[in-house]
């Protein structure tokens, strides 16, 4: 790989100047449209961001210098549009979140140092697992309801979300127990009528991760982080067994059961019917924030009204009188501007060409991260590295199909774009395993040495 | 594993291949449609983000003006009408609110006071971050002139009772005139309990009388008859025919005013005196398919031309019983003399019967009315000024000639005889009306409709009210007319 001149991580410097570029003029651009109402010392949070990266790709010339070089980039390029549409809904949350990317960064080189031999993880795969399946349910013991749905743990003055670090846990537990099944689901299996069977003693785990993704959903009361879970596992079975009859015969299930469930969770069912008709005359209450998502992006066209000239804040007269809260959890057009729905300011203001954009980043990042899965040699760190981008791909695809109706609606991040410490640093930990299999991938052979790898090239 | 991962790598991009087509559908195909969704509440907001222009009046009267309100970087501008009398310029300039909507001249020429009508300006100010801006409307309407007519219009009649007047420029079709009492404070309507009170005035003060109230024409129906006859060839100034009291017109007798018999007469005497009799017989002669043909000439049967609201403006024309516009059928005779029967009622608003003495005064040729006088954008460009379009030559310039020889005489010698103007005896050419709508009670709509100087005309004009009792046209409505020609005859 590193024949054509360039080192991995100076491709990587290299590619960090477009985010360099991003944050320079959609600061500027933010700043200049409302300096009336944001401090120039909000600027720095700009910098601020870059110095994030620039640590980070230290980091990486030092741990993982065979690491792809451009995940970092991509992720940080997301990082930087979600921190200049923050800074441009809200200067305080922009210098906020600026602040999570540095736990981020704390947490992103924890994992790098300490998980160089993320083989580990194999050895805890139970706990991992029941500690996942415990976060993800702490919502629903700990009766911490937020929109109807049981997805956010109150902690004090901070919340977290408990599904953004329970999916890389299930993600680990699930690549880790299937390559070492993936023999028996793959070879021992019968075909009836033309469908490949797994013995049924091997049909167990998958009706299992079924069961748990139903009782997700009935708990949970969040369609999307069960599909996003689903998804994820049967990405992993897929690539684990090659058969196709499985997935389709999983998500068959998920379908099923999803619309038995889904008449009987009130909260689900709500969402359903709004998904299917926002403007119904009898729609139900928060069909609104479907619908001015859509007007929002209505307003965008082909190339957006531009940063910072989209109506978010309600003007003058129009601003709510009672707000509790400070814009923008009150008084904005746009519900959630800032996380659920950021999807819609970005298509407002850079249009369909600026969504596009988004959404192409997320499509290279879900390239390098399969293209890490392909060049790795071990099965686990395939089946790793498959379902880490998978769940990664799936959660953006979740929540712009919502913001989108795409399909319904459901309450996760926009990875590395929304507000929210959770999203960023778990999503930092995710890029972080990325990094990690796809350096021990692409290691020239004569060094694999587990224990020293090569030094060089301390750079900067 | 490769495979199933490079296939794994497809279906993620035809999930995000599905995002893209989503978004490619609310942010470009189905944009418009969500645009116009009565939900949704962002152009409404938008607009009203965007400084209105202001509109002021042909001599420099402000009526309308957008103020910033609830301040913030991005203010929303509500509409003030600072007029010292608002009421006199409530309509026709009507107004733009976000609960109540807009009327009038608000919208008909909201396209020019939003911004909307220069979409290369607000590229470039997009580009240059100027916010977009409105354009400033200088309408033809003259304040001072419309001052008078307001004030001699309420000089004239009881309590709750209304009136109107228009005068045109007859070459150009400029409305220097709209007056319609009683009128309304426009900065007023935004109150919900003060609209829901103007709303239901029985008085209706939001009803701009001059295109959104019909009424008998009476007399003044003669000038159009006249017209018809003589440009048809039916009759000329001099064709004599007998005009003694009662005729039996349509099987039923018709009398002249006064009920006097004036024997063999000519046009010329008829129209002078407004003799019923004779212009009865002329109608019967005609035939409902000319003088109908020559109404619709004139601008009835159908809205008039005018920059304004459909939704305020009705046709003028013959209303059968049910409301329904009618060609035929109806009593010829009474509606040639402005009147009618259960088969027809010939109604006229006092825009139509002002476009009937301006086409007079313009030789004939009808010029559509208009309110834009000019409208500059921000940058001071002028981006629509008044441009005069014909909108019918209705009769013969010869024609036109007899008809204001005739008119004229009406006025030197006949029934608006002492009626005058500030250009001079033998410079006012008109016709009085007198419509009778309770013949028991006596209660007249008086008309009046002319145009001056004579020569060379500068300003028709038609004034009315709804009722007054045992008056009549030359001696209420007559006055009024003249009083706001001279005021802008001494204008120019």
């Amino acid at each position: 790989m590193g024949s054509s001149g360039l080192s991995a991580r100076n491709r990587e410097l290299l590619a960090l100047i477009p985010v360099a570029v991003l944050l320079i003029a959609g600061f500027a651009a933010v700043f200049i449209v409302r300096s009336d109402e944001i401090s120039s010392v909000s600027l720095i949070y700009g910098g601020y961001f870059f110095a994030i990266c620039l640590a980070a790709h230290v980091l990486l010339r030092i741990r993982l210098p065979n690491a792809d070089p451009y995940l970092l980039p991509l992720a940080a390029l997301l990082a930087g549009v979600g921190l200049v549409v923050i800074y441009r809904i809200d200067d305080g949350l922009a210098a906020r979140q600026a602040t999570l990317f540095l736990v981020g960064l704390v947490l992103f080189g924890a994992t790098i140092v300490f998980l160089r031999d993320y083989h580990l993880l194999e050895r805890y795969r139970y706990l991992i697992a029941i500690g996942s399946i415990l976060f993800l349910f702490s919502p629903f013991l700990l009766r911490n309801q937020v929109n109807g749905a049981y997805l956010q743990v109150d902690l004090g003055p901070f919340s977290f979300q408990p599904s953004e670090f329970a999916k890389i846990g299930v993600v680990v537990f699930l690549a880790s127990y299937l390559a070492e099944n993936r023999e028996l689901l793959s070879v021992s299996a019968r075909k009836v009528l033309g469908l490949t069977i797994p013995p049924l003693k091997h049909f167990g785990p998958l009706l299992a991760v079924w069961g748990a993704a139903m009782l997700m959903l009935f708990f949970v009361r969040d369609l999307g982080s069960s599909l996003m879970f689903f998804g994820a596992f049967l990405a992993v079975l897929y690539v684990a067994t090659a058969r196709l009859s499985y997935v389709l015969a999983g998500f068959g299930m998920f379908l099923a059961g999803a619309a038995f469930l889904a008449n009987r969770t009130p909260h689900v069912k709500d969402r359903v019917d709004i998904w299917l008709d926002p403007f119904a005359n009898n729609a139900p209450e928060g069909a609104g924030q479907i619908q001015q998502s859509l007007f929002a992006q209505a307003d965008g066209g082909l190339f957006g009204t531009g940063l910072g000239e989209s109506l978010i804040r309600l003007p003058g007269p129009f601003f709510p009188s009672g707000c509790q809260e400070a814009f923008p959890f009150c008084g904005s057009i746009v519900p959630e501007p800032h996380t659920d729905f950021i999807y819609a300011v970005i298509t407002s203001e850079l249009g369909l060409f600026g969504g596009a954009g988004l959404i192409l980043i997320y499509a290279l990042i879900a390239a390098r991260g399969l293209k890490t899965a392909v060049m790795a040699s071990d099965g686990f760190s395939k089946l790793l590295a498959a379902g880490l981008t998978t769940i990664f791909a799936l959660q953006a695809f979740v929540i712009v199909g919502g913001v989108t109706k795409a399909i319904p609606l459901t309450g996760v991040t926009l990875p590395f774009v929304s507000f929210g410490g959770s999203s960023v640093i778990a999503n930092m930990i995710l890029i972080a395993l990325l990094l990690l299999i796809s350096d021990r991938a692409r290691r020239p052979q004569h060094s694999s040495s587990p224990i020293t790898g090569p030094e060089e090239g301390l750079g900067a | 594993m490769n495979v199933p991962i490079t296939r794994l790598y497809v279906f993620v991009l035809l999930l995000f291949a599905v995002l893209v087509y989503f978004t490619s559908k609310w942010t470009v195909f189905d944009a418009e449609s969500l645009e116009q969704r009565p939900e949704n509440r962002r152009p409404l907001i938008a607009e009203q983000q965007i400084p209105r222009g202001s509109i002021s009046t042909a001599d420099g009267v402000l009526i309308a003006e957008s103020v910033p309100a609830g301040g913030g970087q991005r203010p929303v501008y509500v509409r003030r009408y600072p007029a010292d009398d608002p009421e006199t310029f409530g309509n026709p300039i009507g107004y733009s609110y976000v609960d109540v909507g807009r009327t009038g001249i608000e919208l008909s020429e909201n396209d020019l006071l939003s911004g909307e009508e220069n979409e290369f300006a607000s590229i470039i100010d997009q580009l240059r971050n100027v916010p977009p801006q409105g354009a400033d409307v200088t309408l033809t309407i003259d304040a001072q002139a419309q001052r008078v007519a307001a004030q001699a219009l309420q000089a004239a009649v009881g309590p709750g009772v209304g009136g109107a007047v228009v005068a045109l420029e007859p070459d150009t079709g400029a409305v220097r005139v709209m007056t319609s009492i009683p009128g309304f404070d426009p900065n007023v309507v935004d109150d919900e309990g003060a609209f829901s009170e103007l709303s239901s005035d029985r008085a209706a003060p939001l009803v701009n009388r001059p295109t959104q109230s019909t009424y008998q024409p009476g007399s003044t129906m003669k000038v159009v008859t006249a017209a018809a006859a003589l440009d048809s060839g039916e009759i000329d100034p001099d064709t004599v025919i007998n005009a003694d009291s009662p005729k039996r017109i349509s099987g039923f007798p018709l009398e002249n005013f006064g009920g006097e018999s004036l024997g063999d007469i000519d046009a010329a005497t008829a129209l002078t005196n407004s003799v019923n009799t004779y212009w009865a017989q002329v109608g019967e002669r005609l035939g409902p398919e000319t003088l109908v043909d020559y109404m619709e000439r004139f601008g009835f049967y159908s809205d008039p031309e005018l920059d304004y609201p459909d939704t305020q403006m009705i046709p003028s024309g013959v209303y059968n019983v049910d409301g329904s516009l009618v060609r035929d059928g109806f009593d010829i005779g009474r509606v040639a003399i402005g009147q009618g029967g259960e088969e027809g009622q010939l109604r006229a608003t006092p825009l139509q019967m002002a476009e009937v003495a301006g086409t007079v005064a313009n030789d004939g040729t009808l010029m559509q009315p208009t309110f834009l006088q000019e409208a500059k954008d921000p940058d001071g460009r002028t981006i629509a000024e008044l441009d005069p379009d014909r909108q019918d030559g209705v009769i013969s310039e010869d024609t036109a000639q007899q008809m204001t020889e005739m008119m004229t005489n009406v006025v030197d010698e006949g029934t608006a005889a002492g009626l005058s103007v500030s250009t001079g005896a033998g410079t006012l050419a008109g016709k009085t009306g007198t419509a009778e709508i309770n013949v028991a009670r006596s209660l007249n709509v008086p008309w009046f409709i002319g145009f001056a100087p004579a020569d060379d005309p500068q300003i028709a004009v038609a004034a009315m009210i709804e009722r007054c009792t045992g008056c009549t046209g030359g001696e209420v409505a007559g006055p009024i007319a003249t009083q706001v020609m001279d005021s802008l005859l001494d204008g120019q």
